[in-house]
């Protein structure tokens, strides 16, 4: 993924919910420069979930109906700990 | 140098509720019109609502637009401008059935009508007993709205541009606005979107205090292009707090968690509001808690290294009624606070919510300064100050808000389009080249302060000196403070210099307009000696003269602050409705 890809991911983790704010803050932070190419794809699919799905992915409240991208959930809800 | 233009009958900057309805209105009208946002759209802070609209629909018992408007003059502590407050009550009708025809998914009775809810301060026959007025789509009606809205946007053509950001406002000489220049994230271009109408529906600003459950691109864009252009902003002083958000987070906690037995305590361990409400205790009403905590920390029984926020322990509750009761809690503590409140009280701090004041405009949308119409400009939305909120606004009010402002707005656009000579005048130079001359700063400044040490600077300024309660010499204090602050933030520098996506400068650029907005609160909150609705002084007591603190004589008026020379200025409230009695002034109370 190239340098535009990956800012252009940084920005869309800026959301609309403060909620989304904080913990990708952090994941992207921390986590991001260690994805590798095909966990980048996934993050990216992610974050086209609608802001109140997303959040309810991230606290477990109801499950992503694409179970490929359940790794990449469990990697953003261990990084809050 | 020059910078390309493009050019449209209607710009507006903002995709949330209030952008977009009023986008739909001048699409629909088969204007050409551009909508710049910062993020996708669906994405805007709309998003967060989740409470319901209001409007007397009376769908489950007897309503009126009259009661509503009773309901929001009182909620704003008479602040409020009662033509508007009428407008936006008469009005709240039609644009929920209207919405509801563009495929909102409300909430139903069992005969198929929008099922309604009641909410704290709206209440039938003149605040006689709650009503059911707000209508909702499960705890999800801002993100049903903007779903709605965006997809009827699409469908009548609006253009979309999407990780744009406006940069300043562009008027001619003689003070007619012109158009946004602004810049494309990806590519860092900037362009001038020059329109025959421009409106800024850029949200609140929520993000110039330390504690905020504002999302991080609630930076006041619009209020800081404003203020440059030397546009006032109105009645900025005041700002809605809940007494309870995870410190360093904003994350709320909501009250249910003082009703399941949690307390309060300082850095002593002691439970202090066993001093401020001595019966109540950690129930006592919004404003008494945030108040009793506020004045913990500034006596400096604060926790923390900072000594800046105050514990909420639940620690004494039963594991198993937390874990049962309190379930959403205890995630919340664990993610935001580090702390798992069975183990460990919960750090909380009085957290800002809702800006009322902004954009000074009238219920038509249009921007007006010193009782004059500017030409070509029109804001609604949080961004504005119509005022329908005045100094404190009731739930379900925002949204409709959007709503009736995003639509008449609109509609004054169209009526002022449709006026306007056919070809665009020549665009003036000036202010385009400042915003360049701008952003060329922030790409030069080599040495300096770095952008988040600025923001930190700010928001911890305003939180401590102009939060949810006030002090007269914290708040004279405030005002040198943030202008030492402003120095810091005209000093920024960024590492970053690259051309894609650069989020350090954009972020610089956020900062730059939050000051303008931390400038406008400090210094009209020192300047205004009274409490009303949502801001409180130490110093303004509850006498029988002035009854909470209001004191009406002096201070019945809305504030301007002006940029140049930090100005203060001020017009009255209109109490004047547009077809009913006025509502006579009194003592709030519930």
């Amino acid at each position: 993924m190239d340098e535009v890809e990956l800012k252009r991911i940084v920005w869309r983790s800026r959301r609309g919910l403060l909620e989304l704010d904080l913990q990708l803050e952090r994941f992207v932070a921390e986590d991001l420069p260690q994805l590798t190419e095909p966990e980048l794809v996934l993050y990216r699919e992610l974050l086209q979930y609608p802001d109140n799905d997303l959040l309810d992915y991230l606290n477990g409240r109801s499950e992503c109906p694409n179970p490929r991208l359940w790794p990449i959930i469990a990697r953003i809800r261990a990084a809050q700990r | 140098m020059s910078v390309p233009v493009r050019k449209f009958d209607a710009v507006i900057v903002g995709a949330g509720g209030a952008g977009l309805r009023a986008a739909l209105q001048l699409s629909e009208a088969g204007l050409k019109t551009a909508v710049l946002s910062k993020v996708f759209p669906t994405r805007s802070h709309t998003v967060a609502a989740q409470g319901g609209v209001s409007a007397s629909l009376g769908n489950s018992e007897p309503d009126h637009w009259h009661w509503h408007m009773y309901d929001t003059v009182k909620g704003s502590d008479w602040l409020g401008d009662q033509d508007a407050i009428e407008f936006m009550c008469r009005e709240a009708p039609n644009v929920v059935v209207e919405l509801e025809h563009f495929g909102m998914p409300f909430d139903r009775n069992a005969d198929g009508t929008i099922y309604q809810r009641p909410f704290g301060g709206h209440m039938s026959n003149f605040g006689e007993k709650p009503v059911r007025r707000a209508c909702a789509a499960a705890d999800r009606t801002g993100h049903a709205m903007l779903h709605a809205l965006y997809q009827r946007n699409v469908r009548a053509n609006t253009q979309f541009f999407v990780e744009w950001m406006a940069l300043d406002l562009v008027r001619d000489a003689d003070g007619n606005v012109q158009g946004v220049v602004a810049m494309e994230m990806e590519t860092s271009e900037i362009y001038v979107f020059q329109a025959k109408a421009t409106l800024f529906a850029t949200g609140g600003a929520g993000r110039i205090f330390a504690s905020s459950t504002n999302a991080f691109i609630n930076t006041g864009d619009g209020l800081g292009m404003a203020a440059r252009a030397g546009i006032p902003l109105e009645d900025m002083e005041f700002w809605q707090f809940h007494p309870t958000g995870v410190a360093g987070a904003g994350v709320l906690i909501t009250e249910g968690v003082r009703g399941e037995g949690g307390i309060l305590r300082n850095s002593s361990g002691e439970r202090f509001m066993e001093r401020y409400a001595p019966n109540a205790k950690d129930l006592a009403s919004r404003d008494v808690v945030s108040r009793a905590m506020v004045t913990e920390i500034n006596e400096g029984r604060g926790c923390g290294p900072n000594k800046d926020h105050v514990l909420l322990d639940i620690t004494h509750l039963d594991p198993e009624v937390i874990k049962s009761k309190l379930p959403g809690i205890r995630e919340i503590s664990i993610k935001f606070a580090g702390v798992d409140p069975i183990k460990a009280p919960i750090p909380v701090v009085p957290t800002c919510h809702y800006q009322m004041g902004g954009i000074p405009t009238n219920y038509r949308g249009e921007v007006v300064v010193d009782g004059n119409v500017v030409s070509g400009f029109y804001a609604a939305g949080e961004v504005a100050c119509a005022s329908v909120h005045g100094a404190n606004r009731l739930g379900t009010n925002s949204l409709l808000d959007l709503l009736v402002f995003g639509k008449s707005s609109g509609n004054s656009m169209i009526d002022f389009i449709k006026t306007a000579p056919k070809d665009l005048p020549e665009l003036a130079q000036a202010d385009v080249e400042r915003s360049v001359a701008r952003v060329e700063a922030l790409n030069t400044r080599a040495g300096g302060v770095e952008v988040n040490d600025a923001r930190s600077a700010m928001q911890a300024t305003m939180q401590k000196h102009c939060g949810v309660f006030r002090f007269k010499d914290m708040l004279a204090d405030g005002v040198a403070k943030i202008l030492e602050v402003e120095k810091l933030v005209q000093n920024m520098v960024i590492g970053d210099k690259s051309k894609t996506f650069n989020t350090a400068r954009l972020e610089a650029l956020e900062v730059e307009n939050l000051i303008e907005v931390a400038k406008a609160t400090m210094i009209s909150a020192n300047a205004r000696t009274e409490s009303r609705g949502a801001h409180v002084r130490d110093d303004a007591a509850d006498t029988p003269q002035n009854p909470n603190g209001r004191d009406d004589e002096n201070w019945l008026k809305h504030t301007l602050w002006y940029r140049a020379g930090n100005q203060l200025g001020y017009k009255p409230v209109t109490m004047k409705p547009l077809s009913v009695e006025t509502i006579a002034l009194k003592t709030r109370s519930y």
